[in-house]
């Protein structure tokens, strides 16, 4: 009887609420922050790789003040900082640009861990392999396109997979500068006016997310191990 | 294998200490004349439930002082604990607090898993505009007006439910940030319980610059929360009345609140409290 009343409560709960559409906004931050911080974390990672020691030092910089700082302050600093006080719009409707501003505080995060993954894989690369480019005449970054980079993206899809795990989970953070539809927001909003529901709630969130982030790492795993350069 | 077992056995060992060392600091819990009472209270709201380093004020700090001290504690004999919103329902059913003032609403669905004695206030959801601000007049004046409210609220989802349509609403973690969009004009108004509004108004920080709108249209009962086994819910809500007949109520709102202009909504206030069970 009392189960009886519990499960239907707990249906209820999701015709209330949309679950699944905080977690498809999840989805598309951690998809849009993914792609800018993988062209992002690739610039930083050839300045860190670079002949010229300028670019070493900015590409060292970057990664040292972003990866070191916690991302709740990047996302602060966007919405009271760049938002309110600077009076910066990244979009006219409301929704749209608190999502553009979370993009970008987990892109520009997430970049500097990106470019780590990849300067490791790079490091697998044999020296003998630069050295061979450079005999044959190409220059930084012909040599970099073509022969350094293919090789440590094979090599780095492993801790490239786990950052993706992070960037999925840091995802919520977003709540911080705004995006008040995805799930740390909703899973607030629930035990707001369900805390009789309260373990319910919370172990649906931490399932959705364990089912997301499952496969991400086994397809990373499985990817490094098939496409690792045999040597 | 031998060294594996050796280390399971000293995990569990190292567990059964730490729990003991969870047990120990229980002994002062509920009931007991003598002994110490552990308050949850809100630890970021200015003028209801405030942590400005050692130190607590507030109303709800007030009144649970009162309270306590008809309980038979002194006011060092409290422990004050920090309630975030999500947590008030556990902190009370696994007795980690003994009683919760923290702009804590009756609602039906919180009676199932805990009790409430009072209401000893009766706040109502109001707007937070700049001192300056003539059009915002009360909720019907919000047309393409900026808001701002914090994250997961009650008072959040009241204007996605009632206003979505005309009002552009952003959520913030907390009151502080609503407050600094406001003084940086990125928002027209901030949204939530009138008391907790005319709290931020009464900071130094924003005295003179904001006002309360003074046009509350929802209704929140806020309740001393307590465990459902709890024996005290009766000499609460006796105290709450004491509270309330000796003057105390009102002196603790003029103290916490001075300042603002603000007057709570007199037709529900003082409110009568329930009966208990």
């Amino acid at each position: 009887m009392r189960s009886d009343g519990f499960v239907s409560q707990f249906a209820d709960l999701f015709d209330e609420y949309d679950v699944l559409g905080a977690f498809w906004v999840n989805i598309q931050l951690t998809l849009w922050s993914a792609l800018f911080a993988g062209i992002l974390g690739t610039i930083l990672a050839l300045f860190r790789i670079s002949p010229i020691p300028s670019l070493r030092w900015a590409g060292t910089a970057y990664v040292n003040i972003f990866r070191n700082t916690p991302l709740t302050i990047i996302m602060v600093l966007l919405s009271l900082g760049v938002w309110t006080q600077l009076g910066v719009q990244l979009s006219g409707d409301f929704t749209t640009n608190f999502f553009r501003f979370g993009v970008v505080g987990l892109s520009v995060y997430t970049a500097s861990f990106v470019c780590e993954s990849i300067r490791s894989g790079v490091n697998t690369v044999p020296i003998g392999q630069a050295e061979a480019a450079r005999s044959i005449g190409l220059s930084f970054l012909p040599a970099a396109r073509l022969i350094i980079l293919p090789q440590a993206f094979r090599g780095s899809i492993a801790p490239l997979g786990s950052t993706l795990i992070a960037l999925t989970k840091n995802s919520t953070v977003a709540s911080v500068v705004g995006v008040s539809t995805e799930t740390s927001g909703l899973l607030k909003t629930m035990l707001e006016f369900h805390s009789s529901l309260l373990v319910a709630i919370f172990l649906t969130f931490a399932l959705g997310y364990v089912i997301l982030v499952i496969p991400v790492g086994i397809a990373t795993t499985a990817l490094s191990r098939r496409l690792a350069v045999k040597r | 294998m031998r060294k594996r077992l050796l280390g399971a056995i000293a995990l569990a060992a190292a567990t059964a200490l730490a729990l003991a060392g969870c047990g120990s600091d229980d002994d002062g819990g509920s009931g007991g004349g003598g002994k110490k009472i552990t308050i949850g209270i809100k630890f970021d709201q200015p003028g209801l439930g405030f942590k400005d380093g050692d130190k607590y004020s507030g109303f709800d700090v007030d009144a649970a002082t009162y309270i306590a001290k008809k309980l038979g504690y002194s006011a060092d004999q409290i422990t004050w604990k920090e309630a975030p919103s999500a947590q008030r329902e556990t902190l009370l059913s696994t007795h980690q607090v003994d009683m919760i003032l923290a702009t804590y609403s009756i609602t039906d669905d919180r009676k199932k898993t805990v009790a409430f004695a009072g209401p000893y206030f009766v706040a109502g959801q109001d707007l937070l505009v700049k001192n300056d601000n003539t059009d915002i007049t009360g909720p019907e004046s919000l047309d393409g007006k900026k808001l701002c409210s914090v994250t997961g609220s009650t008072s959040a989802q009241k204007i996605k439910d009632t206003y979505a349509n005309k009002v552009n609403l952003v959520e913030y973690p907390g009151y502080a940030e609503c407050v600094t969009a406001l003084n940086g004009g990125a928002v027209d108004a901030v949204t939530t319980d009138d008391i907790i509004l005319a709290g931020l108004a009464a900071q130094p920080a924003n005295k003179g610059k904001v006002k309360v709108v003074g046009k509350p249209f929802t209704t929140e009962n806020y309740g001393v929360g307590l465990p459902q086994d709890n024996k005290t819910c009766q000499q609460i809500t006796d105290a709450i009345k004491d509270m309330i007949s000796d003057g105390s109520w009102q002196k603790f709102l003029d103290t916490n609140l001075e300042g603002t202009g603000y007057k709570p909504d007199a037709s529900k206030n003082p409110p009568t409290p329930a009966a208990c069970g």
